[in-house]
């Protein structure tokens, strides 16, 4: 009798909870990114991205009807300033903890997130991030060593090409490319005709192009970021170089098309999240971020605005707002978008926190991206 | 060899937008002993200002207009009332430090109130490539360089042939005894300020439809056009060219023959050398202040 | 100074320093860490201070300095080296090129001697990302540990930050027993008139390179303990601004006077998380607070308190004028 009434009591009280929990405190989540400094253009889309979900989620009621709380802290592009940021944000015990976006503040950040049992989901890219078996961090997009495979793979059996030229920015984003990239290369035995270092600001290519064209490769690899893939299209066509152009999003987005014009046209890439992918709900997703923030986001912008879905569908999948369970469901998790609309695409999470989805290759054909291939998702 | 001078073409289009803007570093240098680390942002504000205006529906023309004025009021005569003003006697340290942070702040600024994204700028020279040796060139380059030498013309000859330029050269060099002479130092000097100002406004509507609108861009620009400053001679106008045209070729060299990776670094050897062997730099004189 | 007064700044010293020392240990992990950044920073301004404030040369290289003495101590505590070790390779380092940078400062003066700090600045930073094979280029070196001091580890936060505030302490000795020795007073005799100094036979020659040597081993100290302090090192944060901010910190703080990196430092490193309630707006408005406290005071805020003790002093001595001269009127 007294065990019954013992256990009556308690899951009154377990209810009592689960109410409270219900209709109460808001779900706190935070964010920190590289609002000023050398990634201030990432961040701010990510934060943009990020805010935009938010505001849909909390206008539909919340995530089990409770509001999203997002709190935002610039790490300066600094991980020094990262981690304290992040320390900071750990300390106010959030429910999932989102960025940061460079790789290298990732990395100093990652463990901390460990160690507070706290689940990150990060825009970083950098392939080695999620192979040191750290349960509690995930992507938003594809890292590297699964994107950089399908464009060496596009090289050696669409072009047939034996030598390349690469073109890389020098900082994480960049070299972490060209290393996946170069490793590829020398399994398919293509030659790397030229190895060329960019610097991000970069505003004369002459050199480089003029590198390129002496080295005379069958194709071209360029993974600098946008307005720097401008620049380098433009000489490329005035120094008259014929070799096809391949890239990757930052080579072949709207952006690129808008600054580089008619410089653009021919360049080919792998495109794993794009505002110009042709699918419907992206495209929605593009508009109504414009109609906020009056620009075109980057695949940064995208990223923000999936890192909160993400929480959302793994929330709804537990049914419960539960930090410690989180890393496990999202563990091995399908999100369709036929159960969740604003995740854009299907998407799968492995037990290493990488991402799998379909993606495209394109081709810009006067000044228009144009899909030549969808790459579908693997499982 | 056709090599060579593509290169050496290219480099003297970029370096033409450093010189450009190292006109206003010397110009300030020589005449009131400011050394302004905001110069970079300088640059990169007033095509907001223009294009702000043309936001709230004015033609482009007008914006430009608003624009140059905006720039006067606010780079020039508030600069140096509010900042230059209280700080110039106290030497030139504490002031190119407040000029970092004024730095900071305007790229902020730009940032919160505008946009982190870059944006595209209507170029008031016709787009497109003209052949000069040969290569092609862009014709926005050209209207850079033409601009950066109008200037140069333009500045050398007021402050050497013209009284007023010589009562501004006065004022700088010793304000004591020009003030005992009769010049109106305080407005040489403001005089300076609107130059410089007007200066950036111009460099501004010509570099930003070839680096874009953005925040950040005054970085690279002001940190390259400082170093230009220096190479070519602090202290003299004429030396901005000089500078600016050396540091656009000498890069290009670097990056084609020495390291892509290490291409900065040429620069920064060059100045090294210039500074231990003719510190005035190239086209300076010695300067003969007394510390 | 009166004794008054003496006691008064020896009081003022006891509260500051237990201050540092108990209040701290109850604060989170965000709390002690930015704390101890403070700490680090000081250290590194405190070697500008010392170039810069007592001996006139100024330096753009601070920052490549204590980027040396990260990656030195990252690069050999990975390898299994022990912090201190490190640390004494670090100021071998330091001293040496510290020394060599300091000639140029024999043959040119004033600002073009930061053009060449400026450059050599650039190059470090080029050579941290570039020389892969040692710094691990633009990756940076993870997983530094950090030291055990006597036997105590200093993993955990508040051991961390002790380790810090202790660095600093040692240092601010050997700084104040520094500015107090003849080689101080050479410094600053430097400074004031490079001329006369050297007809009063002061080797100028040796001093500047020395000011230079040490100001640059200072740098390294705090870099030193910047690699386990956020166990990452890149290249990144070392770049020319870093020079600048410490240039800041010494200007803002006061430059020349023997505690104006101390408040320089708060300035640069708590100001802004202070400001952050004010989120987008947070780096405007500490830009706008530098930039102000500049114009009030461009000697720095220890300036602030000199001119205000000086006016202080001028008003005793008219005050003391004034009795004596009443009662000279009085007398007669």
């Amino acid at each position: 009798m007294r065990s019954i009434i013992l256990a009556g009591l308690c899951s009154a009280m377990l209810l009592s909870g689960a109410a409270y929990a219900q209709s109460g405190a808001p779900i706190k989540i935070a964010n920190v990114a590289e609002l000023s400094g050398g990634g201030a253009t990432v961040g701010t889309n990510w934060k943009n991205g990020i805010d935009l979900a938010v505001e849909e989620i909390n206008a539909k009621g919340g995530i089990l009807g409770r509001k999203i709380e997002v709190s935002h802290a610039d790490s300066q592009s600094n991980p020094g300033v990262a981690r304290a940021q992040v320390q900071k944000a750990l300390d106010s015990e959030p429910y999932v903890l989102l960025g940061p976006g460079y790789s290298g503040s990732v990395k100093v950040t990652a463990p901390l997130a460990a160690e507070a049992g706290i689940t990150q989901i990060m825009g970083g890219e950098a392939a080695e991030l999620t192979q040191a078996g750290n349960k509690f961090l995930f992507r938003t997009s594809f890292g590297q060593q699964s994107s950089m495979p399908k464009v060496a793979k596009y090289i050696n059996d669409e072009l047939k090409a034996k030598s390349v030229a690469v073109v890389w920015v020098n900082n994480d984003f960049g070299r972490g490319g060209r290393d996946v990239i170069t490793k590829e290369f020398n399994r398919l035995g293509i030659k790397v005709a030229a190895d060329l270092s960019t610097e991000a600001g970069q505003a004369d290519f002459a050199a480089d192009v003029s590198k390129i064209k002496a080295a005379a490769p069958d194709a071209v690899f360029i993974y600098v970021n946008e307005e720097e893939s401008a620049r380098i299209l433009k000489e490329i066509k005035r120094q008259g170089v014929t070799a096809p152009l391949i890239g990757e999003t930052t080579l072949v987005g709207q952006k690129v098309i808008e600054l580089a014009g008619d410089a653009a046209n021919g360049a080919r890439g792998h495109v794993g999240l794009t505002t110009d992918a042709p699918v419907e709900a992206i495209k929605a997703f593009r508009d109504r971020f414009v109609k906020k923030y009056n620009y075109v986001p980057d695949h940064n912008g995208l990223k923000g605005y999936l890192a909160i879905y993400m929480v959302k569908a793994t929330t709804e999948k537990m049914g419960k707002v539960d930090s410690k369970a989180f890393a496990d469901t999202l563990h091995g998790l399908t999100i369709k978008t036929s159960t969740e609309p604003n995740i854009l695409m299907d998407v799968t999470f492995d037990q290493n926190g990488d991402i799998d989805r379909q993606g495209f290759l394109v081709e810009v054909v006067e000044g228009k991206q144009v899909v030549k291939q969808v790459l579908p998702k693997l499982n | 060899m056709s090599n060579l001078l593509d290169l050496i073409v290219a480099g003297l289009a970029t370096g033409a937008i450093y010189a450009l803007v190292a006109v206003g570093f010397t110009l300030l240098w020589q005449t009131s002993q400011t050394i302004n680390f905001a110069q970079g942002e300088f640059v990169m504000l007033p095509a907001f200002l223009m294009l702000a205006v043309m936001h709230l529906g004015a033609p482009f023309w007008l914006a430009v207009l608003v624009g140059v004025l905006l720039s006067a009021l606010l780079l020039g005569l508030a600069f140096k009332m509010l900042l230059v003003d209280p700080m110039l006697r106290h030497g030139v340290l504490p002031l190119a430090i407040a000029t970092m942070a004024l730095a900071i702040g305007i790229k902020e600024a730009v940032k919160q109130f505008f946009s982190a994204e870059a944006s595209p700028f209507p170029s008031i020279v016709p787009v497109g490539d003209v052949s000069v040796l040969g290569r092609a060139i862009s014709l926005q380059s050209l209207g850079v360089l033409a601009v950066a030498i109008l200037a140069v013309v333009g500045l050398t000859t007021l402050l050497n042939r013209t009284s007023l330029g010589h009562q501004m050269q006065a004022a700088a060099q010793n304000p004591t005894v020009a003030r005992i002479i009769g010049v109106p130092v305080e407005r040489m000097i403001l005089l300076t300020f609107l130059i410089n100002a007007v200066l950036v406004a111009l460099a501004s509507l010509l570099i930003t439809p070839i680096y874009l609108a953005k925040f950040s861009s005054g970085e690279v620009l002001g940190q390259a056009a400082f170093i230009a400053a220096i190479v070519g001679g602090f202290n003299q106008v004429r030396g901005a060219i000089a500078g600016g045209l050396l540091i656009g070729v000498v890069d290009n060299l670097a990056a084609a023959y020495v390291s892509t990776q290490y291409r900065a670094a040429v620069p920064m050897v060059l100045l090294i050398l210039v500074i231990l062997f003719r510190p005035q730099g190239l086209l300076g004189r010695a300067e003969e202040r007394t510390v | 100074m009166s004794k008054h007064g003496r006691l008064l700044l020896a009081a003022l010293a006891i509260v500051v320093i237990g201050g540092l020392i108990i209040v701290p240990m109850n604060f989170n992990r965000y709390g002690l860490y930015i704390l101890s950044q403070w700490a680090v920073m000081t250290i590194a301004a405190m070697g500008l201070n010392l170039t810069l404030g007592y001996a006139g040369q100024v330096s753009l290289a601070q920052g490549a300095f204590v980027g040396i003495g990260a990656y030195g101590a990252a690069i050999l505590t990975t390898h299994g080296w022990p912090l201190i070790a490190s640390l004494g390779l670090v100021i071998v380092i330091c001293f040496i090129v510290g020394w060599l940078l300091g000639y140029p400062a024999l043959r040119v003066q004033h600002h073009y001697l930061a053009f060449v700090t400026l450059a050599f600045s650039t190059l470090m930073f080029l050579v941290f990302r570039n020389e892969s094979w040692l710094t691990n280029g633009i990756y940076g070196i993870s997983n530094i540990p950090r030291p055990e001091i006597l036997g105590f580890p200093t993993r955990k936060p508040l051991p961390f930050y002790y380790l810090c505030l202790g660095s600093l302490a040692l240092v601010t000795l050997a700084m104040w027993w520094l500015i107090r020795s003849p080689w101080g007073r050479a410094f600053m005799a430097l400074r004031e008139n490079p001329i006369r100094a050297q007809s009063l036979g002061i080797d100028t020659r040796r001093y500047t390179l020395m000011a230079f040597a040490i100001g640059s081993v200072l740098g390294g100290i705090a870099g030193v303990l910047y690699a386990p302090l956020t166990q990452y090192v890149d290249p990144v944060p070392f770049n020319l601004q870093l020079s600048l901010d410490l240039l800041m910190m010494v200007i803002v703080g006061g430059s020349g006077f023997m505690f104006g990196p101390f408040l320089g430092a708060m300035i640069a490193v708590l100001l802004p998380e202070w400001l952050r309630v004010a989120e987008g707006y947070y780096l405007m408005l500490y830009a706008l607070a530098v930039i102000a406290l500049l114009i009030y005071s461009p000697t720095g805020i220890l300036g602030i308190l000199d001119r205000y003790l000086g006016s202080r002093r001028t008003q005793a001595a008219s005050a003391l004028r004034a009795a004596a001269q009443s009662k000279l009127e009085a007398a007669q």
